[in-house]
């Protein structure tokens, strides 16, 4: 029965998504559409680093400045789009191993402080490194690929590939968390001293789990310069390790859903509120603090433990049983109500 | 890629180099502290030493004292840091991360009041009269206003290392790096610590910002470019160490100003080499201890 | 050829000698009491056997081979399992999936990104194994987080059992425990077959002198006395360090 719900609500989804150009209409919001999947493929990264391997980092705007930055001056340099996608992937995960192996030497703070600096290092080559990255002017991407001859240069061709993309990602999720090794990682996040003991080489766990995060961050980096065609320091700045960060607490850390939600809200809000006002940071530093404050397990869970409550407590109201009854009851559901 | 330079002016960035080098640790000792005794990267730290440069300029403007400024500042920002501590960083106690990203919500916040408020033109105000021009020794000219930012970090220092070591305050904070649960058993009000270190800290920041803003200028952006030196700074010398701090600001001042003047383009990596040589080396810091 | 053998072994946490040369050479299948005070350094000593912390000094070999140098996660694949005096299991997971994490550590699976752990229906079979070892089977699916605290030490027994170490070491597993619960987990060690040689802390001699074949008594952080057990309890050091307190 739930199984069943749980199918037909996927199934609508998927043909929702599939459809979007059609039903949406006007290109701009197909292009809204793109920008939400592109980042939802970041956040699900990302939420492989904080969600499920407990490690949270503040440098991945470098690594998906690192692939943005590789493929565009390749393309610049007059490399196809395939030579400039593979080197960017590539050099990618170089980057996330390096960053693995320094920023691995702590764990909690440490490693957030250690991601935080590196991302810092990748913004100042981008920023003063002027003769190679055209620093503060950025480097255009004059073209966009056309994979099988078929043109990206229009929204809803660009909104499908996203999508493929974001699909796959999402797929990878869906293997990892359901996988031995996505356990692993999991138990290395509760349990890291314990996960030793038994016999996990914690350390390369980490590592991978790194590489993993870095390589979805970097596929989702060419979907970036690909979309704007553009690529300027401002995408490797502490802000966009924020914002990415922010979409994965605000949806809630270690689910499949979370990070999509957090995706949804963040980008919405952010062409919603520039439209009016200028304030961007601002409203993001409000919604980080409101929710931190208010709401720490993120949007996604809370709002299932609010709708729990809620229906206890009108059901309890109907059926006039003990109040202390629901209460239990919630804390019961509070105690597992977030899926894993 | 590497530029020449000269015996007179490497004497010229050796004096920059410990100017900055004072400023630094005015931001990062306060940053220090608050790291070894609460556990929290304070990633509002930047944006407390541009809110308070930019107070200063404000104060400046309406024709105050230069140290009154300062002063001010300083003031202002430990009863800003306070209230924030108090209200919101306390509702979160043992959270680390929480209370990490309500820091990060808090520097962009903010660092956009400021945008608002200072507009996004550079200010740069002038140093006090006194101050101004150079003094001139052995053929060579000195800044003048430098060697009084060198002078006051060094007080400062002085009298922090007189604070910790020497006072029962300066013990109970110690008690508090070294070990917050004992602390807490043997009867420190861990709490009200906090929040003086945390004022404390944020005071220092403020005024930090003050006295590099003639030098400096202050801009939007000021506040992420100066955390991240004071995270190198700390991890460079260890947390909870203000000799560390110390030390780890004067290396950074020389690396900045000479990578700077003889490598302009990659001057911003040459920072964190050397934080990326102790993390691989002695990721406890120079004068950290290993955490256990 | 002993099963575990320590050579030597000394550790320094500043200038504090916790661990101070100590030797030992445990037969195979042997059942062997580590006691002394709190603080004797019992549970230093078993962080070094299993290379949780290095030593400053010595050697540790297992059936003879040298693994002073072996990373403490390759140390379970070798044979040796532990359990911790402070519970250190999963909380949000059920009991089974605590035991299969252990299952899982030693086998190559862990690092498949395909498999579905859920399906992996010869590691769960062995993990309902190993909890009807301990008498849980009927508890399999329950989240560990609604489970009491002595049934909680029986999951950290079972995920040792359930790896089949030849080593077992055993920190205070009776900790905390009331005397029904004690009764059920020394049941359980006494079922444990002779191929695998335990080794148990315990710093209340009472409640496991019996059990021990020989005993070992640390006192800060050296070996004081080693004997079988009417050795060691005879002897006056003993009554000094321990039972005379």
């Amino acid at each position: 029965m739930i199984a069943r719900a749980r199918y037909a609500a996927i199934a609508t989804a998927l043909l929702l998504l599939v459809t979007l150009p059609w039903w949406v209409g006007n290109t701009y919001y197909v292009n809204i559409a793109s920008q939400i999947l592109l980042f939802a493929v970041f956040a699900l990264a990302l939420n492989i680093l904080v969600g499920y391997g407990g490690l949270v980092s503040l440098g991945h705007a470098g690594l998906f400045a690192v692939a943005g930055y590789t493929a565009a001056l390749m393309l610049q340099a007059g490399y196809g789009h395939f030579a400039a996608n593979s080197a960017a992937i590539v050099v990618t995960l170089a980057a996330s191993a390096i960053f693995a192996v320094l920023a691995l030497r702590s764990i909690g703070i440490g490693f957030l402080m250690i991601t935080l600096a590196l991302g810092q290092i990748i913004w100042g080559v981008a920023y003063r490194w002027a003769s190679l990255t055209g620093g503060d002017n950025g480097i255009n991407v004059t073209t966009r690929p056309a994979p099988f001859g078929i043109s990206l240069a229009a929204a809803p061709s660009f909104y499908f590939t996203s999508l493929i993309v974001f699909l796959l990602a999402l797929a990878t999720m869906v293997l990892l968390v359901r996988s031995p090794f996505g356990a692993s990682l999991r138990g290395t996040r509760d349990q890291a001293r314990r996960m030793n003991a038994l016999g996990y080489n914690v350390w390369l766990i980490r590592f991978l789990a790194i590489v993993l995060s870095g390589f979805w961050t970097g596929v989702s980096g060419l979907l970036f310069i690909y979309y704007n065609q553009f690529i300027s320091p401002q995408v490797s700045a502490l802000t966009t390790s924020a914002e990415v960060l922010l979409m994965v607490i605000s949806g809630g850390t270690a689910t499949l859903l979370g990070p999509i939600v957090g995706a949804v809200i963040v980008v919405v809000m952010k062409n919603v509120v520039s439209a009016y006002i200028e304030r961007w940071n601002l409203v993001l530093g409000v919604i980080f603090v409101v929710i931190i404050t208010f709401m720490p397990e993120g949007l996604v869970p809370g709002t299932v433990r609010l709708c729990r409550w809620g229906w206890l407590v009108i059901r309890t109201r109907l059926n006039r049983t003990p109040a202390r009854t629901a209460r239990d009851q919630a804390q019961e559901t509070h105690g597992s109500g977030a899926p894993s | 890629m590497m530029q020449q330079i000269t015996s007179a002016q490497v004497v010229i960035l050796a004096i920059n180099s410990f100017a900055l080098g004072g400023l630094l640790f005015l931001l990062s000792a306060g940053f220090s502290l608050i790291f070894g005794l609460m556990r929290i990267p304070n990633l509002m730290h930047g944006a407390f030493f541009m809110l308070g440069a930019y107070f200063g300029v404000s104060f400046l403007e309406w024709g105050m004292n230069f140290w009154l400024a300062a002063l001010l500042s300083g003031l202002a920002m430990a009863a800003i840091g306070g209230l924030i501590e108090r209200v919101l960083l306390r509702r979160l106690e043992g959270q680390v991360l929480p209370q990490v990203l309500l820091t990060l919500g808090f520097a962009f916040i903010i660092a956009d009041i400021c945008l608002m408020i200072w507009t996004g033109d550079p200010w740069q105000p002038t140093p006090p009269p006194e101050l101004r021009g150079a003094v001139q020794a052995m053929g060579m000219f000195f800044p003048l206003y430098r060697l009084m930012v060198l002078a006051v970090a060094v007080a400062v220092a002085i009298a922090l290392w007189i604070l910790v070591d020497w006072t029962r305050l300066g013990a109970m904070i110690r008690a508090g790096v070294d070990d917050p649960p004992i602390a807490r058993v043997v009867g420190i009000k861990v709490s009200q610590l906090f929040t003086l270190v945390f004022c404390l800290g944020a005071a220092l920041a403020a005024f930090a910002g003050v006295m590099g803003a003639p030098f400096l200028s202050v801009y939007p952006g000021l506040d992420f470019e100066m955390l991240p030196l004071a995270l190198i700074v700390v991890i460079l010398g260890g947390t909870g160490s203000l000799l560390g701090a110390l030390v780890g600001s004067f290396i950074l001042g020389f690396l900045y100003n000479f990578g700077q003047a003889m490598f302009p383009d990659l001057a911003y990596v040459i920072l964190f080499l050397p934080m990326l040589l102790i993390l691989v080396l002695r990721p406890q810091g120079l004068f950290g201890r290993v955490m256990t | 050829m002993s099963a575990l053998a320590v050579n030597q072994l000394s550790k320094a946490f500043g200038g504090l000698r916790v661990t101070a040369d100590v030797n030992l050479a445990i037969e195979p299948g042997e059942r062997r009491l580590i006691i002394g005070p709190n603080g004797a350094g019992k549970t230093t000593l078993f962080n070094l056997i299993t290379g949780e912390i290095a030593p400053d000094s010595g050697s540790i070999a297992l059936f003879d081979r040298d693994i002073t140098r072996v990373a403490s996660h390759r140390r379970p694949h070798l044979g040796m399992a532990r359990t911790y005096q402070i519970i250190t299991l999963f909380d949000q997971d059920t009991i089974l999936r605590n035991v299969t994490l252990a299952l899982l550590g030693l086998s190559s699976k862990r690092w498949s990104l395909l498999a579905d752990l859920d399906r992996q229906r010869e590691l769960t079979e062995r993990a309902h194994a190993a909890l009807g070892r301990v008498g849980l089977a009927h508890l399999a699916d329950r989240p560990l987080a609604q489970t009491s605290y002595g049934e909680r030490r029986r999951v950290e027994i079972a995920m040792a059992l359930a790896q089949n170490p030849r080593v077992l070491l055993l920190d205070e597993p009776f900790a905390g425990l009331s005397i029904d619960e004690r009764r059920d987990v020394r049941a359980l060690l006494n079922a444990i077959p002779r191929e695998v040689t335990v080794v148990m802390i315990e710093h209340n001699m009472d409640v496991a002198l019996d059990w021990a074949e020989r005993i070992t008594l640390l006192h800060f952080g050296e070996v004081i006395v080693e004997g079988t057990r009417a050795e060691v309890v005879a002897d006056p050091r003993t009554r000094e360090v321990y039972l005379g307190r």
